[in-house]
């Protein structure tokens, strides 16, 4: 037998096509990065409006005064801590009920009509619009269960709307816990419930985790769910308990730069960046979570 | 609940009698009858796909977790039967522990590991000195004591793979089984670390029965008192190791040995 040997004449040298398809290919290259920029800046514009209008109205004061004047004067007190009343009223449904659910998807429920009904439910449900949510709340929990218009049943309608979110970041969490650890535990005799509680739950603390922030980050800036359900345009009291009704960032900022026609120029802004602010920081915290879990592989 | 004519053998760690298991509709064992000796090794070959595994997770009943498989025939362990009425899983899965192809230690300390199936069963924790020692004992047993003694606070998924699969067999012992499975133990082994658990194989010979899956026909006929060939889902030949690799009774059987297929 004799090797093959077939050299070009001019070593590796390119071709014209070659070059034509290398033009081809940087052109393609600029287009889409070119797009992928201009995504950024709505980001960044409405950043930059709202931090150059509206920081001039930020202080300690801000925050800590009750508002005047239909919002034209004083700060957002109310509406600060109306809106960490909601949240945490939220966070409190969503959180076990999503946690729960989650663990029975991931953990115990085996393919079948019943179990893809579920799924099918939560994606339907993450997909129903906020004011939607909001016009179930009015009729389930402020007239059906009687919870009247009050933080109670705001926060609940928040739950449901916020439901789908811990339940997909806590299944995706339980999930990446690898199949090996519970067939160890099972073959050494552990139950579902063992495995799930000494081994599946505490490598996935980080997911939950980060499902919980972003159901904060939702509640906080949602308006619409909350506006028919609990939430009021003004009230000088800070609510005492979850049959209060109260004011709310969200629909603070609906009503001091549309229905209030003496409003500084600077108070619209100032409560839009302190919404942002907090729904950013929140994301962010999110984000970092997600990334250190990576980042760090525990097996 | 044992059925009068079924004598219980106490020197037979594993009895399968008239065996059948489907998964769904597909009939993965027939008909398979096996006597495992106690205190000996059974090495189990056969080509890729003919049930071994499947009669293996069969002896600990964790092929019921499947929930669509289904079973006929009985199994005893140490002449109990596994599917009594009164037998359950988890008292079965605690006699006889399973380790697996790839070490899959959890991922607490080296000692949490060790520790783990003990914790599970006892209704208070044993005292701190009885949580040590029986750590001890378990790491002692399977050579790993003097190289982790200063570090049981540690990762186990730290360890070396060799090391993490010592673990995986140390951490079945507290619970003082009677039979182990392993499932291909070494194949995700360097030769030398296979060396050294193979070792540590034979060392539990006799204290323990064990019955291995291999595909390693040399692993086999060093590292076994005796050896059961499967063939499509059932049992082709059984006998002494030294003789099925001399002299094997079926032609199937030579040639899976010599590598005529599988
Ligand atoms: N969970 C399962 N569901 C359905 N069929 C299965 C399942 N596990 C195994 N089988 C089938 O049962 C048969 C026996 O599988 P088993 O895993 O016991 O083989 P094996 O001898 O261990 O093979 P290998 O040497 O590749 O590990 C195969 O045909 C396999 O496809
Ligand atoms: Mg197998």
């Amino acid at each position: 037998m004799t090797a093959v040997r077939t050299v070009p004449t001019d070593g590796f040298a390119t071709t014209s096509r070659e070059r034509r398809a290398l033009t081809v290919q940087h052109a393609a290259r600029l287009l889409f990065l070119l797009v992928a920029l201009l995504l950024l800046a709505p980001v960044l514009c409405i950043l930059a409006v709202l931090v150059v209008e509206g920081a001039p109205g930020l202080s300690l004061d801000f925050f800590l005064t009750k508002p005047r004047d239909n919002g034209a004067a004083g700060g957002i007190a109310t509406a600060l801590v109306g809106t960490i009343w909601l949240t945490m009223g939220a966070l409190v449904l969503a959180l076990p009920l999503g946690v729960a659910a989650a663990i029975y998807l991931s953990e115990y429920a085996r393919d079948n009509w019943l179990t893809r009904t579920i799924q099918v439910a939560i994606v339907n449900l993450a997909g129903v619009p906020s004011i939607v949510h909001a016009l179930f709340g009015v009729g389930a929990f402020v007239y059906f269960l009687g919870f009247g218009k009050s933080i109670l049943a705001a926060s609940c309608t928040l739950a449901v709307m916020t439901l789908p979110v811990v339940i997909v970041s806590t299944r995706e969490a339980l999930q990446a816990v690898p199949k090996a650890f519970r067939e160890a535990c099972w073959n050494m005799g552990a139950t579902r419930w063992q495995t799930i509680w000494h081994i599946v739950l505490p490598n996935s603390g980080g997911g939950i985790l980060t499902g919980l922030i972003l159901v904060v980050s939702r509640a906080v800036g949602e308006t619409a769910p909350i506006m028919f359900t609990g939430a009021v345009f003004l009230r000088a009291l800070y609510p005492s308990s979850v049959f209060d009704k109260t004011m709310a960032l969200s629909l603070h900022l609906f009503n001091v730069s549309t229905q209030v026609t003496n409003v500084p120029r600077h108070v619209p802004f100032a409560v839009a960046l302190t919404l942002i602010m907090v729904v950013l920081a929140m994301n962010a915290i999110a984000i970092t979570f997600r990334m250190r879990l990576r980042g760090r592989k525990k097996w | 609940m044992a059925e009068p004519q079924a004598e219980p053998s106490a020197d037979l760690a594993i009895e399968v009698r008239g065996l059948n298991l489907w998964y769904g509709t597909f009939q993965a064992l027939f008909e398979v009858d096996l006597d495992i000796e106690a205190g000996n090794v059974t090495a189990l070959i056969g080509p890729s796909g003919c049930g071994k595994s499947t009669l293996l997770r069969s002896c600990n009943r964790i092929v019921e977790r499947l929930g669509y498989v289904s079973t006929t025939g009985t199994i005893r362990v140490l002449g109990h039967d596994i599917h009594a009425g009164t037998a359950s899983p988890i008292q079965v899965r605690r006699h006889v522990g399973m380790v697996f192809q790839r070490p899959n230690p959890l991922p607490l300390s080296i000692r949490d590991n060790v520790l783990f199936a003990q914790r599970l069963h006892a209704a208070h924790g044993p005292s701190r000195a009885d949580q040590d020692a029986a750590v001890e004992q378990a790491l002692r047993e399977v050579l790993l004591w003097d190289r982790v003694k200063d570090r049981l606070h540690h990762r186990a998924t730290g360890l070396s793979l060799e090391e993490q699969q010592k673990l995986c067999i140390a951490r079945l012992l507290p619970t003082k089984p009677a039979v182990l499975l392993m499932d291909e133990p070494c194949s995700a082994l360097d030769p030398a670390a296979t060396a050294a658990v193979e070792d540590l194989i034979w060392s539990l010979r006799g204290r323990y029965s064990i019955l291995i899956v291999t595909h390693n026909m040399a692993q086999a006929r060093r590292a076994s008192d005796q050896c059961v060939f499967m063939l499509m889902g059932r049992v082709v030949e059984h006998s002494a190791t030294e003789q099925m690799f001399v002299a094997p009774q079926r032609q199937e059987t030579a040639d899976y040995i010599e590598g005529r297929f599988g």
